[in-house]
């Protein structure tokens, strides 16, 4: 279980990062969603890796899973999701007023050509 | 003992903001005006707890209040000492210059100025009075969303842009923080500052490395709040699109990466920390005077006004850490006066660029002469002591604070290093305001002169900035009982034991978790 908890964080953490160092915004903000998806499962490993174990009083245990990463999670959750939708606003008003979705100060990607119909191509 | 009126006084600082903006978004969402006196009245409510708390603090106990009546390390626990006070009080002063130098115009550039300011000065209070390491990253959070906007407050494509990289690299930092706090939750058990600085000493040797990898994390983040080099280069691009007051507001946000860690590396990994002890002691310095040394060829390159006060204010944040990074007991009463300095002098920096920037015109704030500007005298006088007061120069607070610097550092291990690059780099910054002083007032473009329009020449927003100022001049003239006050507060955070004492965390028999079934 250890092991495919700590690949499954690892994995989320590289491609997180991969994308936030991409050139554009959406890319990037992809990759902040990522990044908390990695952060929040790690917090949740934090307090160990149980089975069956109650987190609060109870008479027959005889030890307990830790009862604070759930809250210390769910703290972290609300706080990136506003985080994120801010983000994503930016993000919409920054491509809207500029016309370009680079965050590195390069040039504007090339508009597409204008792609001829199926079918109707000479 | 000067006792509290109550002992609920200490979460004032966080209640009072998050009310007084609540108000003002329901009850006054489209009076300006009454925004403005609810604002201002709010901001004053605050300097006077401010004022009350420090003069609380000044006994030198630690008084700690458990939030909700749980003890710690169960609940979270808010610590008033006479750090947390000094800078609340900070906080506290700079809010109400900004406020009010706001009142004359920038709030009318965008929507809701007035909540987020109170946001960001309750997020502010609350990373300062905490005594957890996570509720530290919620206030972060809270003071970070409220710049966010405020930052972005007039709107415009060039404050979109850079305000979608803050937000990103500030959403990256906080991903940072939460793991750091997850690897030291997972090695010690507890998130609680005092309740951390007990058990950090005993951890298993298996765990150290983990331990110093969280810690060194942690340092990392606080470094990027702290625009350390080379995590700095946010900064400039930042607190150039924000607009001015917002950018002195800004200069608190530098200090709370100082504040935590100049908290976190004393109290928590500081002498006492076992394996861990001093863990932050050898980065800190070397990215500080890097940090000097890049700020001020910033300052020396910078094209205008705008960017010469975001270099300055990396240089000083360099000098700062210059002085904390010592982690003793000379080098941290240096840094805070450094800190009250840098954070003064910075705000009126920034006030009066904005100022200039406005009768400008054209220019704005770009470095190139004009023609000759009304009441230009003025402003070149304001300009002059504003780069004195920056700079380090006699008579104004710069000076004490670089003199009590290199006092400090004289006996550390690097003096001669030390002492060459602020030295050197105090030289190039005195250099670059020189420059930008005499270009922007003493040469004069041919043409016109700019005629001084009737309803920008409002009187508040110049007499704030002079306030300010006069606040650094206060400083100089008072050094004698500032650095008195200051010495005892950096005896206090050094007496880590009284602290801990103080806050007196309940032991519990065993940790819940227990590994693998």
């Amino acid at each position: 279980m250890e092991l495919l908890v700590a690949a499954g964080i690892g994995l989320l953490t590289a491609v997180g990062l991969y994308l936030v160092l991409r050139p554009h915004s959406f890319t990037m903000i992809v990759g902040t969603v990522f990044l908390s998806y990695a952060v929040n499962l790690f917090l949740f490993a934090m307090g160990r890796l149980t089975l069956d174990r109650p987190p609060l009083v109870d008479a027959g245990a005889t030890s307990y899973a830790d009862p604070l990463p759930q809250a210390l999670v769910l703290t972290a959750i609300v706080i990136s999701f506003g985080m994120t939708a801010l983000a994503v606003v930016l993000a919409l008003r920054g491509f809207l007023e500029t016309g370009s979705d680079r965050v590195d100060g390069g040039r504007p990607d090339p508009e597409p050509a204008p792609t001829d119909r199926a079918g109707e191509a000479p | 003992m000067t006792p509290l009126p109550f002992t609920g006084l200490i979460v004032m600082p966080i209640v009072l903001p998050a009310l007084t903006a609540a108000v003002l978004v329901l009850a006054f969402r489209y009076r300006l005006d009454l925004q403005r006196i609810v604002s201002v009245g709010a901001a004053a409510l605050l300097l006077a707890v401010a004022i009350a708390l420090y003069a609380s603090a000044r006994d030198g106990d630690v008084q700690p209040y458990a939030l909700g009546n749980w003890p710690a390390p169960f609940g979270i626990t808010l610590v008033l000492d006479r750090l947390s006070a000094t800078m609340v009080l900070l906080t506290a002063l700079v809010g109400l210059a900004v406020t009010l130098y706001a009142i004359t115009g920038w709030d009318r550039r965008g929507r809701h100025f007035h909540p987020l300011l109170q946001f960001q000065l309750m997020g502010l209070s609350g990373a300062f009075l905490t005594g957890d390491v996570f509720n530290l990253f919620v206030f972060f959070e809270v003071m970070l969303i409220a710049s966010y906007a405020l930052m972005l407050h007039g709107g415009g494509a060039r404050r979109l842009k850079a305000g979608l990289t803050y937000v990103a690299i500030n959403l990256i930092g906080s991903t940072l923080f939460l793991f750091a706090v997850g690897v030291i939750y997972a090695v010690t058990g507890t998130l609680n500052m005092a309740d951390l600085a007990a058990k950090v000493a005993t951890v298993a040797p298996a765990d150290e490395a983990l331990l110093r990898t969280g810690a060194l994390l942690l340092l990392l983040v606080f470094a990027l709040k702290a625009a350390l080099v080379p995590l700095h280069w946010w900064l400039p691009g930042a607190y150039a699109a924000a607009p001015g007051p917002v950018a002195a507001m800004f200069m608190l946000m530098t200090k709370v990466g100082a504040y935590a860690i100049l908290r976190v590396y004393t109290l928590v990994f500081g002498v006492d920390a076992g394996a861990v002890a001093n863990v932050a002691s050898p980065w800190v310095v070397p990215a500080a005077l890097l940090t000097l040394a890049l700020g001020a060829a910033g300052v020396l390159a910078s094209r205008s006004l705008t960017a010469l006060a975001c270099f300055s204010v990396v240089w000083s944040m360099g000098s700062l850490l210059t002085a904390f990074g010592l982690f003793d007991f000379g080098g941290i009463a240096a840094g805070l006066y450094y800190l009250l300095h840098s954070t003064l002098a910075g705000a009126a920096l920034f006030l009066l660029v904005d100022l200039v920037a406005g009768v400008r015109d054209g220019a704005a704030d770009r470095i190139v002469p004009t023609p000759a500007l009304p009441q230009g005298a003025l402003f070149a006088g304001l300009f002059f002591v504003a780069g004195i007061a920056v700079a380090g120069l006699p008579p104004l607070s710069g000076f004490v604070g670089k003199l009590l610097l290199l006092d400090a550092t004289g006996s550390a291990p690097g003096a001669a290093v030390i002492w060459t690059v602020v030295l050197a780099t105090s030289l190039a910054v005195i250099l670059g305001f020189a420059r930008a002083g005499s270009t922007l007032f003493w040469k004069t473009a041919p043409g016109p002169a700019v005629p001084a329009r009737p309803g920008r020449a409002a009187m508040l927003p110049t007499v704030v900035c002079i306030a300010v100022l006069g606040a650094t001049a206060l400083l100089a003239a008072f050094a004698g009982p500032v650095t008195a006050e200051l010495d005892a507060t950096a005896r206090q955070l050094l007496d880590t034991a009284a602290y801990r004492r103080a806050v007196a965390p309940v032991q519990s028999a065993a940790m819940p978790s227990g590994g693998t079934p």
